[in-house]
């Protein structure tokens, strides 16, 4: 048989065990293959040396503040929606040092010296390929770069998965993010019976794959897999009208709703945490006691930190109402013109991970209620 | 040249297990650095020697219990220009401060043969119910690492960097799954200060409050979101009495559950 001619664009039928020689490739490259573990009783980010190491024949069952892990009732690997862990964590590390400073009659300051890792992430589901994006946008500006985002990111090959089981509280078709990723990837994989197909992305992606027993996906494979993901599209467990965003919000700043979310929000910061999109962080310095040498270090910090917005003389976000309203009012409103983009990519972890289930998409549905416009 | 004069530490103990100051003799890596950059003037679990007051830093573990301690604090803060509450018995009562709910002279005549010779007050309360206090370290323990940044910046003349946040924003940082989300767990992490690290939910149980009520906590939103999760009110009342359930947002929680428990 004719060897598949390989482009950026291509699709293939990809037998499944195949995805074992990518993964033993990718680590031939250098690159740390990451993918979703099963961990506590939920999806994590973990190692992942091959298929064995996949939640087969598992998904989850979340609504808001519950995830349960569930029989699949099939054989496929990718049934089973993210957890609360996105992955942001290895662009945007939760705590990372920033430089260590030495007094030796002048200070001399030293920045840490070990290369950014080389991560493969396997299972990238589209509405995490869209929160990369933009991530991205808030990190590697035009006017300022964050080195150790840059190398990270720069360092990462992607595979994605599209999502034919979108979990109770996904909703990216509202937000236009899935569940079929449109580019940004390396390879990506849409999980049929009995086969993988492939898409290649990028250079590196046909590098990986050059070689290996790829068939053409036939009109049959294709066809299945995009009534797949049209019945995905159905099967969303939450939507959200974003027609009027972000006007609804900004205009909308004194809706007695804010109030009322208000007083069931508890300011944990769990919702920012999860957030794929959200990037504020702390710096804090940690400094000897003789006072001869300190280190930076940048952790993640959330909005909803009562000492996130303390400045001198008091604080200025100084109660839940004004805190809830920043998030969303920044990740529905400004962020738009921030970026060009809302800051909501539909992947529902914020809903899933509030521990007393306040939901987005019921806020902004309340929001409209008794709305100006 | 004199050398300069050494900052004065001196470490006193109340009502209390002693597990704080173990902390501060766990500080197997600073310990010797910390010995040098002060003078540890009073430290009975640490050295024989005691030298006089007044000192420049005074840290008290353990809570007001007897009528005794009630004297020898405000003695002690004369004696102290800076002094640090450490820990919860220090900054919350502790656990000896469940028997604020309860009748003591009742415990002590069941234990005791000769109850007349004891002396206690009534209720176990914090330090800063008797005295100013000029910071507080919360914990149960008390967190080493809060306990060297609290002096390092004494030292330094500048503010401890000493968090505010939830326990959830450890958990997430650690990538710790959450306990009340994926298992249904009670869990305390929302409503309490972060401090220990988020160490309770990293080994797969929920948060019990050692650090107590963070700044605002919100009670009225965790407490029927954990009576959802688990049948028996109770258990939610008896979670927030712990170490620190003295604290009043725990304490009223708890208390308005047992107080309804009680009418039915």
């Amino acid at each position: 048989m004719a060897e598949l001619h390989l482009n950026i664009g291509t699709i293939a039928a990809l037998p499944k065990a195949q995805l074992d020689t990518i993964l033993s490739r990718l680590r031939e490259k250098g690159y740390r293959t990451v993918g979703p573990r099963i961990r506590d009783d939920a999806v994590v980010c973990g190692p992942i040396a091959g298929l064995a190491d996949l939640p087969q024949g598992l998904t989850s069952v979340e609504n808001a503040g519950q995830y349960r892990i569930v029989p699949s009732g099939n054989k496929r690997y990718f049934d089973i929606t993210p957890g609360a862990q996105s992955w942001k964590q290895f662009f945007f590390p939760p705590r990372v040092s920033l430089f260590t400073a030495r007094k030796n009659g002048n200070w001399n300051v030293e920045k840490p010296s070990e290369p950014a890792p080389q991560i493969a992430m396997i299972g990238v589901r589209p509405c995490d390929i869209a929160a990369i994006k933009i991530q991205d946008m808030a990190f590697m500006r035009d006017d300022f770069t964050d080195p150790l985002y840059r190398d990270r990111r720069k360092n990462a090959f992607l595979v994605a998965v599209n999502c034919l089981h979108p979990g109770g509280t996904c909703f990216c078709d509202s937000m236009g993010t899935g569940p079929k990723a449109g580019g940004d990837f390396d390879l990506a994989l849409t999980e049929l019976d009995d086969v993988f197909i492939l898409e290649i992305g990028s250079e590196a992606g046909k590098e990986i794959v050059k070689g290996m027993p790829l068939q053409p996906a036939d009109a049959s494979l294709q066809q299945k897999a995009d009534q797949g993901l049209a019945a995905a599209r159905e099967k969303m467990g939450r939507r959200m009208d974003v027609r009027d965003l972000p006007d609804l919000i900004l205009k909308n700043l004194n809706h007695p709703e804010w109030e009322a979310v208000a007083k069931r929000c508890m300011s944990c910061a769990s919702c920012t945490l999860v957030c794929p999109t959200c990037f504020c962080w702390d710096t804090q310095d940690h400094t000897s006691l003789d006072g001869n040498e300190t280190e930076r270090e940048r952790v993640w910090d959330s909005c909803f930190n009562p000492g996130f917005s303390y400045q001198a003389g008091g604080n200025t976000r100084p109660n839940t109402r004004s805190r809830y309203r920043q998030w969303l009012s920044h990740k529905l409103g400004s962020w738009k013109e921030q970026y060009g983009v809302l800051g909501c990519v539909g992947c529902g972890r914020c809903i899933t991970w509030c521990p007393v289930k306040i939901d987005i998409t019921e806020q902004v549905a309340a929001l409209r209620k008794e709305a100006r416009s | 040249m004199p050398a300069p004069c050494k900052t004065t530490v001196a470490v006193f103990k109340f009502s209390s297990c002693d597990g704080c100051q173990l902390q501060l003799l766990n500080m197997e890596d600073e310990l010797l650095a910390l010995a040098g950059a002060v003078e540890i003037a009073n430290f009975l679990e640490a050295r024989r020697r005691v030298l006089p007051g007044p000192y420049d830093v005074v840290l008290v573990e353990g809570s007001v219990s007897t009528p005794h301690e009630a004297e020898l604090i405000k003695k002690i803060r004369e004696e102290a220009k800076i002094l640090i509450a450490i820990g919860a018995c220090a900054t919350a009562g502790g656990i000896q401060a469940l028997r604020n709910r309860a009748d003591v002279d009742e415990f002590a005549r069941a234990v005791y043969p000769h109850p007349e010779y004891l002396h206690y007050l009534p209720k176990a309360t914090p330090i800063s119910d008797h005295v100013k206090v000029d910071l507080e370290l919360y914990g149960c323990p008390v967190s080493r690492a809060e306990v060297l940044e609290a002096i390092t910046a004494l030292l330094q003349g500048r503010k401890p960097n000493l968090p505010q946040h939830s326990v959830c924003l450890d958990c997430k940082r650690n990538g710790t799954v959450c306990v009340m989300v994926s298992k249904g767990m009670l869990c305390l992490g929302p409503v309490t200060r972060s401090g220990c690290g988020a160490l309770c939910p990293s080994c797969g149980r929920g948060c019990y409050g050692c650090f107590g009520p963070q700044p605002g906590a919100d009670m009225n939103t965790l407490v029927p979101a954990l009576r959802a999760l688990e049948k028996d009110p109770r258990e939610t009342a008896r979670l927030l009495s712990h170490v620190t359930g003295f604290a009043p947002a725990f304490a009223q929680a708890a208390e308005s559950i047992f107080a309804e428990e009680k009418k039915k």
